[in-house]
């Protein structure tokens, strides 16, 4: 069974200005031990899928339609309370973005320690206070002992990161859904971090959904992928299917971007064309303006495909 | 945030409140502008008024009763609703203008100018507007002009203070800096380019100040300290009300107090739903 | 931080200084005091003797001097009416006046807050509607027509509260005994509606704001129960910046007393206030106003200070 198992998730923004379909009946499975990566470009609505499974949609948003079916329970049919155990505990999250993510007013270590002792309320406070310095070090905080009676104006983007990374690995988390866990990093100590967290969980055999709009990163740290545009997931897989033989445009494209290391010319690719306004999707595939492929078929939305162990939507991939 | 496109009047249009609170408003002023017509006696003329009607209870003849000098309680209160809303809304013009102009020049020119009126804000702000204007009307003596100054002088800090702010953000965007760099003259900067975009709020904060100039002129005069006798506003009515209120006549300042308070709500209103409209961050 | 400290007081002085001065002026310039103390016909000799014993005749420039060295010395001169020394008579009659400020502040901080935070909690539910209509009222209706109606209401039609006076007084306050706790509740009330309200709705907006943020939803994430978020890790946000108002409004309290007193005879420095400054009773007002600018200064002092403590992000 698989750990995690989402059907046909779909979650609105009722806004003044329409309906914005920010995730719209998307489907993907976590085994336990599995890194998972989502990709994407910005506004695809990869965050609004990481919050939906903690289910912590705010108004003016509503999770519509679904199941988050985690450990055999379906999450969307739980009480607050009970979710309030299964938060932080079993699963965990790494927000966006580090810098509004820490409460000013309250210091590191107090926002640290509360993480273990909501959930374990035998834990002394002292042991806890260990168990986070412990995992401070682990991801990398430099003067960890002192960083514990900061207040996060004090810590610089990086340190705020680590803080929040730290956090989310304090109760060992059956899954953890990290959201571009890594933009406030410079570029050696991201590769250092991703892998802390590839080795952590394969270590803990606890499962990973990585969020990122990085093919690369994916690409390096995923088991399976699964792309999404526009709200949906247009192709979903193995890794090595979908970085080896990418079969929808849109995938092509992403993977075009990455760096081939024996390119002589090294201008990376591009995607042309912008992901349509979710308030003003086209008629039919939504990828079709910035597609070659396009023709008459694409304007009506391609049905769900399964080529191997791969789900795909495209009407210009036949199945053989 | 605007507050003047389509989008900002459908969303006032949405919440009730605020569109019977605009409507209310916009029956007083009418009201205020030609009281004669919705009045059936000139309550200071005192060729109108008849001893012999004094304090009545309201009744047919007077729907809300009469004074000690027989005068109507009902066009006492359209006369001096008038009254009051000349007073809010002359003292918040000139105040806006004060303000306004003495912010966009702070946060303009910065420097010492901007330490001294900001100095002189400050030390203002820590003060009671209410005992300002108090010492003012009292080293005075009653009047409109005058409390009209009276509240200028402790109301034109609230627009100083958020011009000045307004500026200073947009000072930092970079079209402000193009123009600079194109080299337009200052005044053109300030009225052309800063001018626009610091009006939403200073009509915001204006509202709420009306009402609050409102209270105030009222206050005052209830102390006696405001409008004098002859040109009673909705205060200086509660005031004389008041003095017979043991008596059992109450309803010499029960209804212009009433009248008082409908209108000061009714300008909350509009100026909270304007004030929701402009924080988009509270957007639901 | 004692460097800090030291330069708060240090603009508090120059501020006491600064209002000294525009309140002497303005004194100085309010007219003649003598005219209104002598009888109409008294002579022209005898309004000079009386500006003379009251050094009435002498420069501007002189009369702020003697009034600086004297205020040096705690001595504010006597009041014109009563003949007895100005700070006196003010600070005799502080104490009503303080508890009355002290009690509305109280009132309005231990409703507003919480009502506050439960309008912000479900902003649409029936109950907040109610709130916050209510609040509407508060901030909309000047502090003498509450006053009026509550002596409507509860003294005349009623007759079961007083209407005026500060009934028993046990050690320094009314609120000790059963007679001063009924004098006290309309004129609490009556003060503190628009305070309360104020709070009220800053509470409310500020926990509205603070629910919305990032860190709000990633402590949800990590598990927190909801009470735990709400009343420590966004209440705290909420009520740190409340603290500044809260200092300032203290100040808009003290001067509300004014209405206050003189709609219920309370025996504090408000009514004083209205009648010297219709008198002309220049020693008084100034005493008053001197007063009230230390009690102004004292607090903005201590709020700035306690501000630094409460606040992280701001630690000098
Ligand atoms: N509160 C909201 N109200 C209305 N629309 C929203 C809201 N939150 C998110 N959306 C919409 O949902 C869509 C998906 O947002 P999401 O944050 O999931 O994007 P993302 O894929 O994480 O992008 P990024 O890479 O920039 O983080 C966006 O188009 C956004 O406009
Ligand atoms: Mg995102």
């Amino acid at each position: 069974m698989a750990l995690l198992e989402i059907n046909n998730l779909k979650t609105y923004f009722f806004t003044r200005n329409g309906v914005v379909k920010s995730v719209d009946g998307i489907d993907f499975s976590i085994e336990k031990g599995e890194i998972l990566g989502i990709v994407g470009e910005s506004g695809a609505g990869k965050s609004i899928t990481g919050f939906s499974i903690l289910n912590l949609i705010d108004d003016p948003g509503k999770i519509v339609a679904g199941e988050i079916i985690f450990n055999g329970i379906n999450l969307l049919t739980l009480s607050e309370e009970k979710l309030e155990k299964i938060r932080g505990n079993e699963i965990s999250m790494v927000f966006q973005d580090p810098q509004t993510s820490l409460n000013p007013v309250i210091s590191i270590g107090d926002q640290l320690i509360e993480t273990i002792l909501y959930h374990n309320k035998k834990v002394a406070k002292k042991d806890a206070r260990k168990t986070c310095l412990d995992i401070l070090k682990l991801v990398g905080m430099p003067a960890a002992e002192k960083r514990m009676g900061s207040y996060p104006h004090q810590l610089s983007g990086g340190m705020k990161q680590r803080v929040v990374i730290a956090m989310a690995l304090l109760n060992n988390p059956k899954l953890l859904i990290a959201d571009e866990p890594t933009t406030a990093l410079d570029v050696t100590i991201q590769a250092q971090i991703l892998y802390l967290m590839k080795k952590l969980s394969k270590d803990m055999n606890s499962s990973l959904i990585l969020i990122t709009h990085d093919i690369a990163v994916v690409s390096q740290l995923c088991d399976k992928i699964a792309v999404m545009y526009a709200g949906r997931i247009v192709e979903y897989g193995r890794k090595k299917d979908i970085i080896f033989n990418p079969m929808h445009p849109y995938t092509k494209g992403l993977v075009a971007c990455l760096p081939k290391l024996n390119d002589e010319n090294d201008r990376l690719y591009q995607i042309p064309g912008i992901m349509p306004s979710l308030l003003n999707l086209p008629e039919g595939c939504y990828f079709k303006n910035r597609c070659d492929y396009a023709d008459e078929e694409c304007n009506t939305y391609p049905e769900k495909k399964q080529i191997d162990k791969r789900i795909l939507f495209c009407h210009k991939v036949k199945e053989n | 945030m605007k507050l003047f496109t389509n989008e900002a009047v459908i969303e006032f249009m949405e919440d009730k409140m605020a569109v019977s609170g605009l409507a209310v408003f916009i029956l007083f002023i009418a009201l205020a502008l030609a009281p004669s017509l919705f009045t059936y006696q000139n309550p200071y003329d005192l060729t109108q008024l008849f001893l012999e009607n004094s304090f009545q209870a309201p009744n047919t003849n007077f729907v809300l009763g009469t004074d000690e000098q027989g005068r109507d309680i009902y066009s006492a209160i359209i006369y001096g609703l008038r009254i009051s809303l000349y007073v809010g809304l002359v003292s918040t013009f000139i105040s806006v203008i004060i303000g306004f102009s003495a912010g966009l020049i702070s946060g303009y020119y910065g420097g010492w100018v901007d330490t001294l009126i900001m100095r002189v804000a400050d030390i203002q702000l820590s003060f009671p507007s209410i005992l300002i204007a108090l010492i003012i009307m009292a080293l005075w003596g009653a009047g409109i002009g005058k409390i009209i100054i009276a509240i200028t002088l402790v109301n034109w800090v609230y627009y100083a203070r958020t011009a000045r702010g307004v500026v200073l953000l947009e000072k930092e965007k970079d079209y402000t800096q193009s123009a600079q760099a194109l080299g337009m003259r200052n005044l053109k900067i300030i009225f052309g380019e800063i001018m626009p975009n610091t009006t939403a709020p200073i009509i915001v904060i204006a509202t709420v100040r009306i009402a609050n100039a409102i209270i105030l002129e009222a206050t005052l005069s209830f102390l006696g300290l405001g409008v004098p006798i002859t040109e009673p506003s909705l205060g200086s009515l509660i005031s004389n009300g008041y003095q017979v209120l043991f008596s059992g006549y109450w309803w010499t300042s029960v209804f212009p107090g009433i009248v008082l308070m409908v209108l000061v709500v009714s300008i909350n209103l509009v100026g909270d739903r304007m004030r929701d409209i402009m924080n988009p961050r509270l957007k639901r | 931080m004692a460097k800090y400290i030291f330069n708060r007081l240090f603009h508090s002085v120059l501020v006491m200084f600064t209002i000294s001065f525009i309140v002497f002026f303005i004194m100085f310039k309010a007219g003649d005091p003598v005219e209104l103390m002598l009888p109409i016909d008294a002579t022209q000799q005898e309004v000079i003797e009386m500006k003379h014993a009251l050094g009435l005749d002498q420069s501007f420039i002189i009369q702020y001097g003697k009034f600086l060295e004297n205020v040096a010395q705690g001595n504010l001169g006597n009041s014109f009416r009563y003949g007895q020394p100005a700070l006196d008579i003010v600070i005799e009659r502080f104490p009503a006046t303080l508890e009355l400020s002290v009690l509305a502040m109280i009132f309005s901080i231990i409703l507003g807050i919480p009502l506050g935070i439960i309008s912000s909690l479900k902003p649409n539910s029936i109950l907040s509607r109610v709130i916050m209509f209510f609040s509407l009222i508060g901030i909309s209706v000047p502090v003498f027509w509450t006053g009026m109606i509550l002596v409507l209401i509860f003294s005349v039609v009623f007759g079961v509260l007083p209407s005026s006076g500060r009934g028993e007084v046990f050690l320094f306050t009314s609120a000790l005994t059963w007679d001063g706790i009924k004098h006290l509740i309309m004129p609490v009330i009556t003060l503190s509606a628009f305070q309360l309200a104020l709070i009220l709705r800053l509470t409310r907006t500020g926990m509205m704001e603070v629910l919305l943020q990032d860190y709000i939803k990633l402590a949800t994430a990590k598990g927190v129960p909801r009470r735990i978020i709400v009343y420590y890790h966004a209440l705290k946000n909420t009520l740190i910046p409340l603290i500044t108002v809260i200092g300032i409004q203290f100040g808009q309290l003290v001067a509300f007393t004014i209405i206050t007193e003189t709609i219920f005879a309370w025996p504090g420095t408000g009514k004083l206030i209205i009648d010297s400054i219709q008198n002309l009773d220049r020693p008084i007002v100034v005493a008053y106003l001197l007063c009230i600018s230390v009690i102004f200064v004292a607090i903005n002092f201590i709020v700035d200070v306690l501000y630094t403590f409460i606040d992280p992000r701001v630690r000098v």
